[in-house]
């Protein structure tokens, strides 16, 4: 895994519009220096950390939710962050960087937590209707998000904020993802705790586990990341939901020795996507948000069809 | 001890448990019995603390379990639930090891590993020590969460219907080693459990719960009769004494 992380880090390191080379980056060729401190180095970099931390995201809530189905692009909390950065837009434009990204997280954690509520009553014994009422409930509020985009004039924003890409990002506009990054950290350092989690609410309770606050760390950590890649690149949907199965196939829900691939692998499925897509029509670029949702959702089906053999 | 008293548990307008007062002997095996439905699985979880009291005090070794840290509960109460409902891809290892997490939270060291490999090899899983356990038998996956409560090493163990899924073989095995548990190390057991033969042979103690009240309880000898037991199933019981061992029939 992790030689392939590096090849295609090269990759994304090495291609675009402007010249880049590695035998440029001698220590005397300033232009060359700059363009890879200021877009090659910061896209690259972006790309490696919404993969781990949108992967991550959608493993604790699978954990959370005990279903495999779920993460939080079909589950109404992407949702839930565009009407926060709507509210913010309208009513808070002027406010600091970190008062926003807190309207932002608090949306989507409030969009988690009913979101979790709504599920609690769903029957278990159907995996299938957890992921069907959350990708209502995220319709629900996409077209709220929708409506009031419309009634502000920001339909705009939102289509930017749908679209996850990498186009953008460039020195000074990709830092926040450093604080998903550390959150991905913090998660692998509580992992013993989030797969008793994933055990159930009783096996957590008999292991004196206090069952509650590792649910509200997750649900936190969770919104704080997913609004953090929001503002930041965009929804990539799919990712969070492809790769944790995958992984979990082979290595199971130990998430000590999981947790490292499915980020690696998060990372490797962004890179990947966006190398495609800035190859595929160059010069021109399609996002990797639309690339992966072609890819995610063919392996998504074949997920949900093919479960029968695996269960 | 456990001491249970005035215990009342009502679930939206039903009342589950009514004013259950019942003590359970320390370093003994207690099989509670009784009807399906009959609360057993309901008063376990309240004992575990898995669930609020609603009303009525609920006691461990003289302390109310409801003022006990969860942490220090963990060590000294483990449990087997009824419905091992698992959504997780665990491998059967891992998942014994979690039964030392009360012990090391998360720092294993050498006596918390060498404890998960003795459980495994008892419990008859070191074959299956790496498979996962959405993968194995209902009754394998019931040995690995018994061997999960079991390295956790409390002097309370309580088990709900632990012999479902096993075949006799491995339930002969569990209740041999539950006796052993009670006899050498002094561990005290509570097991729910419909197979009267193996409750007359191994429980010292009977709980004996129907519709939510205390039916019965007390010494195996004086409580488990052929009347009591009649009227406790609604339905025919006769035990027969043969060679000192008491034996149920009941077709
Ligand atoms: N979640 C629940 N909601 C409502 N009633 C329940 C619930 N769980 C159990 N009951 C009822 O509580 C009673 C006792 O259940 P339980 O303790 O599981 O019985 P037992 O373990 O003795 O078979 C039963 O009548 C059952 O229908
Ligand atoms: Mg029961």
């Amino acid at each position: 895994m992790i030689p392939l992380l590096l090849i295609l880090s090269g990759v994304s390191i090495f291609i675009g519009v402007g010249d880049l080379s590695a035998s440029q980056l001698s220590f005397d060729n300033e232009e060359a220096w700059e363009l890879f401190f200021i877009s090659r180095w910061p896209r690259t970099a972006a790309i490696i950390l919404t993969g781990a931390s949108i992967t991550i995201c959608g493993v604790i809530m699978q954990l959370l939710l005990r279903n495999r189905f779920v993460e939080p692009s079909t589950t109404g909390t992407t949702e839930a962050t565009m009407i926060g950065l709507l509210i913010v837009a309208v009513w808070f434009p002027d406010w600091s960087l970190f008062g926003k990204m807190s309207i932002a997280a608090t949306c989507s954690l409030i969009g988690l937590l009913v979101f979790l509520k709504l599920a609690q009553n769903l029957p278990r014994e159907q995996p299938l209707l957890i992921p069907l009422v959350g990708l209502i409930y995220g319709g629900i509020l996409g077209a709220v998000a929708t409506y009031f985009a419309f009634q502000t004039d920001l339909l705009q924003y939102l289509g930017v904020w749908l679209t996850g890409e990498f186009s953008g990002v460039i020195a000074g506009r990709y830092e926040l993802l450093w604080i998903a990054g550390a959150l991905t950290l913090f998660c692998y350092l509580i992992a013993d705790r989030f797969t008793i989690v994933g055990l159930g609410e009783r096996a957590s309770k008999s292991l004196g586990l206090n069952y509650q606050s590792i649910v509200l760390i997750g649900v936190a950590t969770v919104a704080i990341t997913s609004s953090l890649v929001v503002v930041t690149v965009g929804v990539l949907p799919f990712i969070g939901l492809v790769v944790p199965n995958l992984v979990s196939r082979f290595m199971g829900d130990n998430l000590r020795e999981s947790l490292p691939l499915v980020a690696g692998y998060g990372a490797i499925f962004t890179l990947f996507s966006d190398i495609v897509g800035r190859t595929i029509r160059y010069p021109y670029e399609i996002p990797a948000g639309t690339v992966f949702g072609v890819v995610g959702a063919v392996i998504f089906l074949w997920m949900i069809l093919g479960r029968k053999n695996h269960v | 001890m456990i001491s249970v008293s005035t215990l009342t548990h009502s679930l939206g307008h039903r009342l589950i448990l009514d004013d259950i007062s019942v003590e359970i002997p320390k370093g003994k095996i207690t099989a509670l019995i009784g009807p399906n439905g009959a609360g057993k699985s309901t008063l376990l979880h309240l004992i575990a603390r898995q669930n609020p009291v609603q009303t009525g005090v609920i006691s461990l070794d003289g302390e109310d379990i409801a003022k006990t840290a969860s942490t220090d509960m963990a060590l000294r109460m483990a449990v087997v639930a009824q419905e091992l409902g698992v959504a997780s891809r665990l491998r059967v290892r891992d998942l014994v090891g979690f039964g030392r997490w009360p012990q090391h939270q998360g720092r294993p060291t050498e006596v918390d590993k060498a404890a998960v490999e003795k459980a495994l090899e008892e419990f008859h899983l070191l074959d299956l020590s790496d498979r996962f356990l959405d993968e194995i038998s209902g009754g394998q996956r019931q040995r690995a969460f018994v061997a999960m409560a079991y390295v956790q090493d409390t002097d309370w163990l309580l088990l709900d219907e632990p012999l479902n899924n096993l075949d006799i073989r491995y339930a002969k095995s569990l209740m041999a080693k539950l006796r052993n548990m009670a006899e050498e190390k002094n561990k005290s057991i509570v097991i729910v459990i419909h197979d009267l033969n193996y409750a007359l042979a191994n429980a010292d103690y009977f709980i004996a719960v129907k519709e939510g009240k205390v039916a019965f309880a007390g010494e195996t000898s004086d409580v488990a009769t052929s009347e009591s037991l009649s009227e406790l199933y609604d339905a025919e019981v006769n035990i027969i004494e043969s060679d000192g061992k008491c034996f149920a029939f009941h077709h």
